[in-house]
């Protein structure tokens, strides 16, 4: 069992195909077999490399150097120098002016790769989560120190602000504005959340991140507290995540003993109190004012906005509500500075996401990459390829209401910005990874059921949206669907983006549209010829009594 | 009062805590970390520190400090088990069922041979 | 399975515990639920009452009527209104789950089982219950039988993981 350390990619758009690169392909197989770099070095085809001169180009990584034209038997070379012997073969280089703007990302990421870059997840399986003396080992509570005697609470905003944090719970929204925010409200009272609602289906980043090092999340919202003049904190954990809460529960027992909560902390006259308040089961909740009003003891219905909760938050006061990964990017900022952090990621979605793979691949779990690491990267480096070499067919991105990428655009860099451009969401960083024994419209049906399931109800287009929408859809897996469903799919899929009241109704439409514009033969395959592709639907009528009964509504 | 009321106290507290792990790992020749977090557990890790404390005992084994950490490498390949010896860089084994564990205890631990098949190379 | 099992448990006495330990306030409800759901299995009708009688503090203006309790504990998941089986058998059917396996163990767990999802056995031994997401998508399928939380789940293996429990 081997690391992969490298990653080979041959371009294999129509043009670098009609030049051979097939036989490229298949040369670099057969050389690294022969060298017995196979296990090491992963081998995949890139396509959206655009028109190059250069075609067929090879593009090795970590090293993110890009050689072309390449010819079959310029491969034994490639392999014996870069990959063997670890010498870039200067000569075989692409000129760079023959290299279309679209690579030239690809040399951003240079020497980023394999490695991980580890800020969050730093300390995550090295040190035991229940004992604080090792995470005062491994540089804990130093920001706090430093933010309580050297800086002011606007300074600790201001460093924030510069980092460029964005909240990493999927909107991306910038973190030191939110603080300033919340700091220059109006009221009596503050309170800093920490939104550790994780619910989002393929979503565990939080959950690592809690079981593995909880008091860096403690230390981040007793900093938080500290910038915006907030005493009380409250941490929010989905009941469903017990053993975080109980390593967290520890974890403020600790803090208290050592005297990082409580009153006077560190001498510096400012008092912290943190909460944990433990969710039942809600996937709404996850929604910052769904997630107050279920603090406040009611049913989480999410709250009109505005106002928001930086204003009218908890008990109306103002409130700072942030997820556990944006919170847990606080400490090394304030550590290592702004500046530190900026030279990761991209210049418009600074800092490292922490992204959770699964699916149809030969490792899952948790990694952490900078900003801008593309699908396919994800896929062959970290993820080790495809389980039993099956072909990839789509992957959907930030759980439940992410967006569905087909393999054509895997080679989208995925921050918060590309994505937006290319009409795909980051979301919450989950990366489903489907290979084609996966049925597009059945894995929408489970999603749909999902959100059925999971609206409050309390608005309209929501409630009856998703239903309709899983009715639809069911209907064409069993056999029963109609073209003009489909517009009627788009046309629900709009009203319910426009018109519901917070983001599980507005969201809950991406798959569909999604599904609509990337894979619409297959969908039309269901209604027109009466076939699921994959074999995965079962095309006839399924007993509506055991589904009502299988989603607990009776 | 709490331990640390300044940040003076919080680096003389890191320096102590230092001190006492230099000790603790001159003491203990041997340390055994075992990823203990919700996938792991489901993996099957619980039975896997069981299986490992049970031959510590069993072979009344000294010097050998078991230590659990939160989630270590990917989920597919828990439940993990890293072996450190004499502070070198550590081995990780993936897929340590209670019955690799135990031989990894023998081989590895005892008899300083790595178990190749279930280690991963970094 | 009938309400009478739930007749001799000391309603009050968990009630009146778990008051202690989450005070009475409006943010102590639904700790207060869950504690009683954990306790008893489910939230009986009853238990609401011993709740309002115990919530009261008018001089902060915190009072609880037995409608808002029972809307909290018919919103949550984690919450039942139902009598609840001796064993709980919790299936995640997200997508990450469905993906990899899911379908086949479902299919398993109710033929083994004999019971759809929400149903409770005859015997009271059972009862099968679907969940979203659990967050352990990385060795999923994923089942829970109580407290126990089963990784990397095979249709196969079903039969064998009920059998461990009496």
């Amino acid at each position: 069992m081997k690391i992969t350390r490298s990653m080979v990619l041959v371009s294999s758009d129509p043009l670098s195909l009609q030049r051979g690169s097939l036989e490229i392909y298949r040369r670099f197989q057969e050389k690294l077999e022969s060298y017995q770099l196979a296990e090491e070095v992963a081998l995949s085809t890139i396509t959206d490399v655009g028109n190059t001169e250069a075609s067929p180009v090879v593009v090795i990584y970590p090293e993110a150097v890009i050689y072309g034209p390449v010819q079959p038997e310029n491969v034994d070379r490639l392999v014996s120098e870069h990959l063997y012997k670890g010498h870039i073969v200067e000569e075989m280089l692409v000129p760079k002016r023959h290299l279309p703007s679209r690579m030239a990302w690809l040399q951003s990421r240079k020497g980023s790769l394999p490695a991980q870059q580890r800020i969050l997840l730093a300390r995550v399986g090295k040190i035991d989560p229940e004992n604080i003396e090792d995470y005062i080992l491994h540089d804990g509570y130093q920001a706090l120190a430093k933010a309580l005697s050297k800086m002011t609470p606007q300074q600790v905003i201001e460093e924030i602000s510069k980092s460029g944090l964005q909240g990493r719970g999927g909107a991306g929204f910038p973190t030191g504005r939110k603080w300033s925010f919340v700091a220059s409200a109006p009221g009596n009272k503050r309170y800093v959340i920490c939104n550790a609602d994780e619910s989002e289906p393929g979503t565990f980043k939080d959950r690592v991140l809690l079981e593995s090092d909880p008091h860096a999340i403690l230390e981040a919202m007793i900093i938080a507290g500290y910038a915006i003049h907030a005493q009380e904190g409250y941490i929010y954990i989905r009941g469903e995540y017990e053993l975080s809460q109980k390593r967290f529960l520890k974890a403020i027992e600790q803090a208290h003993e050592y005297g990082f909560l409580g009153k006077n902390i560190l001498g510096s006259n400012f008092d912290f109190e943190v909460h944990l308040h433990s969710g039942a089961g809600a996937y709404v909740c996850g929604e910052e004012t769904a997630l107050i009003e279920s603090i406040e003891g009611k049913r989480g219905e999410p709250r009109s906005r505005p106002p928001y909760p930086t204003t009218h938050g908890l008990w109306g006061q103002p409130t700072l509500v942030n997820n556990v990964e944006t919170l847990a990017n606080v400490p090394p900022i304030l550590l290592h500075g702004a500046e530190w952090y900026r030279r990761f990621g991209t210049p418009s979605s600074p800092g490292t996401k922490v992204f959770t793979i699964l699916g149809n691949v030969n490792a899952t779990g948790v990694i952490e990459a900078p900003m801008g690491i593309t699908l396919r990267e994800v896929i062959n480096i970290y993820a080790q390829g495809m389980k039993n070499g099956a072909a990839f067919k789509l992957a959907q991105t930030g759980g439940s209401s992410g967006s569905l990428i087909p393999a054509s655009l895997q080679d989208t860099p995925l921050d918060f910005d590309s994505p937006r451009k290319a009409g795909v969401s980051l979301g919450s960083g989950a990366l489903l990874i489907c290979d084609d024994n996966t049925c597009v419209v059945d894995l929408v049906k489970v999603l749909l059921r999902f959100f059925r399931f999971e609206s409050c109800g309390k608005c309209t287009p929501c409630r009856i949206g998703t239903q309709r929408c899983y009715e639809t859809i069911r209907a064409i897996t069993e056999g029963g669907g109609q073209l003009s469903d489909l517009d009627g799919l788009l046309r629900l899929a709009e009203q319910m983006e426009r018109l519901s009241n917070c983001g599980l109704g507005q969201t809950a439409a991406v798959p569909i549209r999604d599904m609509l514009k990337h894979f619409r033969t297959e969908v039309e395959a269901h209604i027109r010829l009466g076939i699921c592709p994959t074999g995965i639907c079962r095309m006839v009528p399924e007993d509506e009594t055991a589904e009502l009964i299988e989603n607990q509504m009776v | 009062m709490p331990l640390i009321n300044s940040p003076q106290d919080l680096r003389r507290v890191r320096e102590e805590t230092l001190q006492k792990r230099l000790l603790q790992n001159q003491a203990s020749r041997i340390q055994i970390i075992v990823s203990m977090d919700t996938p792991a557990i489901a993996a099957g890790a619980r039975e896997t520190m069981q299986a490992i404390l049970e031959f510590i005992e069993e072979e009344k084994l000294n010097h050998i400090l078991v230590k659990k950490t939160g989630n270590l490498g990917f989920d597919s390949w828990k439940p993990i088990v890293q072996v450190v010896i004499n502070s070198q860089s550590p081995v990780t084994y993936r897929k340590v069922s209670p019955t690799v564990a135990r031989r990894i205890m023998e081989e590895h631990v005892v008899g300083g041979k790595v178990v190749q098949e279930h280690a991963i190379h970094f | 399975m009938k309400d009478q099992s739930t007749k001799d448990l000391p309603i009050a006495a968990i009630v009146e515990a778990a008051i202690e330990k989450h005070g009475t306030n409006y943010d102590a409800f639904i700790p207060i639920l869950l504690e009683v759901n954990k306790a008893v299995g489910y939230i009986p009708l009853h238990a609401l009452k011993e709740i309002r009688l115990r919530v009261r503090a008018p001089e902060d203006g915190i009072f609880v009527n037995e409608g808002r309790l029972y809307s909290l504990s018919s919103f949550y998941h984690m919450l039942s209104t139902k009598p609840r089986g001796r064993h709980v058998v919790i299936f995640c059917e997200s997508a990450p789950c469905h993906v990899v396996g899911g379908r086949q163990v479902w299919q398993a767990l109710k033929e083994n089982l004999g019971l759809k999802a929400g149903e409770t056995s005859e015997d009271g031994k059972w009862s099968l219950v679907t969940t979203s997401c659990l967050g352990t998508c990385g060795v999923g399928p994923v089942v829970v039988v109580d407290d126990e939380i089963y990784g990397n789940v095979t249709p196969e293996q079903v039969p064998e993981i009920l059998a461990r429990y009496e």
